[in-house]
């Protein structure tokens, strides 16, 4: 065996200089794109008043699930505005959100294809398999590679890594309506597209719902390493306080990396189960117009 | 394509030629061999034979039940109806319109102008109210939002669910739940409706309360409906034709009575055995040509010949037409006898019971229990047309052969000889007429 060695690695460095070299344009557009995106949301959520986040946070907090989360939501945010750390958290939110709002506007569709035909779901699942698995560090190289040191490649780092769960979960929620719904549209003339809009993804959303709320937490689990590329945010924070072993840094930073999860994930997942979230106001609203409707 | 605007009334609005549905590697060969006559387990390495070969038509207005155990292919039949899935071999034309290997359109357009179905489960749309579901259909017509609330509305009221309309199925139970599915169909205003095991998911008493409603509903809008039931009690209740099936294949297609008097083999045979006869034989199938009648010009002493000679207690009377007057009864005809009179008129009472040729035998049983002469059966002008003595009525909810004879002891024949011989009035006797 010696001497045997497939030069993948030489494979994949080929092509990503050639990628480099020859499309220099469109990775030139990606991080003007994607640069400005959450720049642009960093700047708008740092320059209105701190008091205005945590009110509107809190009341989609209730909106979505209950005046107990809009509690925890005020206490949250304070700890993160009393650690100091309030900057880099907006940076570490707007970084999430884009890159979660991208994850899902790819892996939605991705999804209802699979969930349609075979093949493509055949094709799709050990490319998510790589895309899952691959160690998040690993997709720096080639990021920074094409987009030099920054937020760019911390965002695209942190599609890649959390797009998988949105597209099997929206495959899942799709597949697993009852088979008799579905055939209920088509007997009543409904066309793929009718059906599609009309029973599946209404009956696929607590799925899909579940799946986005996956997206968003790999997204967050990937700040850390968006700061290794040096993404400003709470990433960079924790990077700089393992390299000079700064453990109260280290501490505040990583505390508001959690708030910031367990937020996002109560509002996402009550967003899955609305139903149940009888103290949201969404749910008292409606509970307020059913009983005018039926006196 | 369409030819429906020039067909004749009484042209089937369904009609089923050959139709077989094969699954598996090699649908066509198995549907070929299949309707060859090999059966379901020699092409088991092969694929599924579901449907083999079935051919009917379905008149406007008719109920037409398809029969059979799970496993029998009455649902992949019924789902061929509407082009869910596509035969194999064979054709099906609804209102002249091939759907066969019709285009993606073409079914489409068939679906929501001429079929509609109800399904086993519901299949209602969870996140929708009780109106939109209804609604739904009429959505996929594209007809306006007010117009199809207001037509929505109209068969939610039909249906029985007025108050219930922005309610979620989820709120409702499981009757109520069908009643939208059926108001869903009902809304789509199609001529034909597909009625998937409708009521097998209800508990007992609701869908003897829904196979009503259905038969009400479909008396008051005309529908012709297909239903598919494992139930053989439903399909004899709600059919005007039941097809029988079995590994695939329609083994029987016929009325109620045929499939239960005149079963076409031991199969069929074996499964009317456990049905409720009382509620499918109706007094016309098993009534009897009445001979305990005399006419109401005749005397006491014809009445008292007639009962003598059918061992009876008691005789009809029946005026012109053979329309029913009332009964005689011994006793009193022996009084009449000794008072030495020769008219009945004064003697006759009124029937204790008639009954329709229509009523089934189950609402025969308390009238017969009552009434000392077999039941008289009397058609829309009072005319007596059959008589069921109690023991026919007992006869016919077994598969024995049918005995006859009455069961209410009468006077000894030997009583009634002595008294006829003792006060004979010979002028009147002979006058009078047995009928």
């Amino acid at each position: 065996m010696e001497g045997f060695r497939i030069p993948i690695g030489e494979w994949a460095a080929t092509a990503l200089n050639w990628i480099k070299a020859n499309l220099d344009g469109l990775l030139e557009f990606i991080r003007t794109v994607l640069g400005g995106a959450v720049d642009g949301l960093t700047d708008g959520l740092l320059g209105v008043p701190i008091i205005g986040i945590v009110v509107v946070a809190a009341l989609i907090g209730w909106t979505v699930r209950s005046w107990r989360l809009a509690l925890g939501t005020v206490v949250g945010f304070g700890l993160i505005l009393g650690m100091d750390v309030w900057t880099p958290a907006m940076q570490t939110l707007s970084l999430v959100l884009v890159a979660t709002l991208i994850a899902i506007a790819v892996a939605v569709p991705l999804g209802i294809l699979a969930a349609r035909n075979d093949t493509v779901s055949a094709a799709l699942r050990p490319v998510l398999d790589f895309m899952q698995t691959m160690p998040a560090y690993v997709y720096l190289i080639p990021t920074v590679l094409f987009f030099s040191i920054g937020v760019v490649p911390g965002v695209v780092s942190t599609i890649i890594f959390a797009l998988p769960p949105g597209v099997r979960l929206t495959e899942l929620g799709i597949r697993s309506v009852d088979p008799e719904k579905v055939e209920a549209g088509q007997a009543f003339g409904a066309t793929p597209g009718q059906i599609l809009r009309g029973v599946q993804l209404p009956l696929a959303s607590p799925t899909i719902l579940s799946g986005i709320n996956q997206v968003i937490m790999l997204a967050l689990s990937m700040a850390v390493v968006a700061g290794i590329a040096g993404a400003p945010g709470l990433g960079k924070e924790v990077v700089a306080a393992i390299s000079t072993l700064n453990i109260g840094q280290g501490v505040e930073a990583g505390l508001g990396v959690v708030v910031l999860a367990v937020y996002l994930d109560r509002v996402t997942s009550a967003l899955g189960g609305r139903a149940q979230n009888r103290g949201s106001l969404l749910s008292i609203i409606a509970r307020r117009r059913a009983h005018a409707l039926a006196a | 394509m369409t030819a429906s605007s020039s067909s004749n009334p009484s042209d089937p609005i369904l009609s089923v030629k050959g139709l077989s549905k094969a699954f598996g590697r090699r649908p066509k060969e198995v549907a070929k061999r299949a309707e060859a006559g090999a059966t379901r387990q020699e092409l088991a390495s092969l694929g599924t034979a579901a449907v083999i070969d079935a051919s009917f038509d379905v008149a406007p207005g008719e109920i037409f039940v398809v029969m059979g155990l799970s496993g029998s292919g009455k649902s992949t039949l019924i789902r061929t109806l509407n082009g869910l899935l596509a035969p194999t071999s064979g054709s099906v034309a609804i209102a002249g319109t091939e759907i066969a290997g019709a285009d993606a359109a073409t079914l489409r357009r068939v679906r929501r102008e001429s079929v509609s179905m109800v399904f086993q489960h519901f299949a209602l749309l969870p996140h929708r109210t009780v109106l939109d579901n209804a609604a739904y259909a009429l959505e996929l017509q594209g007809v306006a939002k007010e117009e199809r609330l207001r037509r929505a509305q109209r068969v939610v009221d039909v249906v029985g669910l007025n108050g219930w309309e922005q309610k979620l199925p989820s709120e409702l139970s499981g009757g109520m739940q069908q009643r939208v599915g059926l108001a869903r169909a009902l809304a789509a205003d199609t001529p034909i409706l597909l009625m998937d095991e409708a009521f097998s998911a209800l508990d007992p008493l609701i869908r003897r309360e829904m196979q009503e409603q259905l038969l009400e509903l479909q008396a008051e809008l005309g529908k012709t409906i297909v239903f598919i039931t494992h139930d053989l009690n439903e399909a004899m209740f709600l059919g005007d034709r039941i097809a029988v099936m079995r590994d695939g294949r329609i083994v029987q297609i016929g009325t109620p009575e045929d499939i239960l008097t005149d079963p076409a083999n031991d199969y069929v045979a074996q499964f009317v055995q456990d049905v409720d006869r009382a509620r499918v034989l109706t007094a016309g199938n098993v009534m009897e040509r009445p001979l305990l009648v005399v006419g109401e010009g005749s005397g006491p002493r014809t009445a008292l010949k007639a009962m003598r000679d059918g061992y009876a207690s008691a005789v009809y009377v029946t005026g012109r037409d053979r329309k029913l007057v009332g009964v005689v009864r011994d006793r009193d005809a022996m009084r009449l006898v000794q008072k030495g009179e020769t008219s009945l008129r004064s003697i006759i009472r009124p029937t204790p019971h008639a009954v329709s040729a229509d009523d089934v035998l189950f609402d025969l049983f308390v009238p017969a229990l009552e009434s000392e002469v077999p039941l008289a059966v009397t058609d829309e002008r009072d005319r007596l047309v059959g008589v069921i003595p109690r023991v026919t009525l007992l006869a016919a909810l077994g598969p024995g052969t049918t005995a006859t004879g009455e069961m209410t002891i009468p006077v000894p024949a030997n009583e009634i000889d002595e008294l006829l011989a003792e006060s004979a009035v010979p002028a009147s006797a002979a006058n009078e007429e047995v009928r």
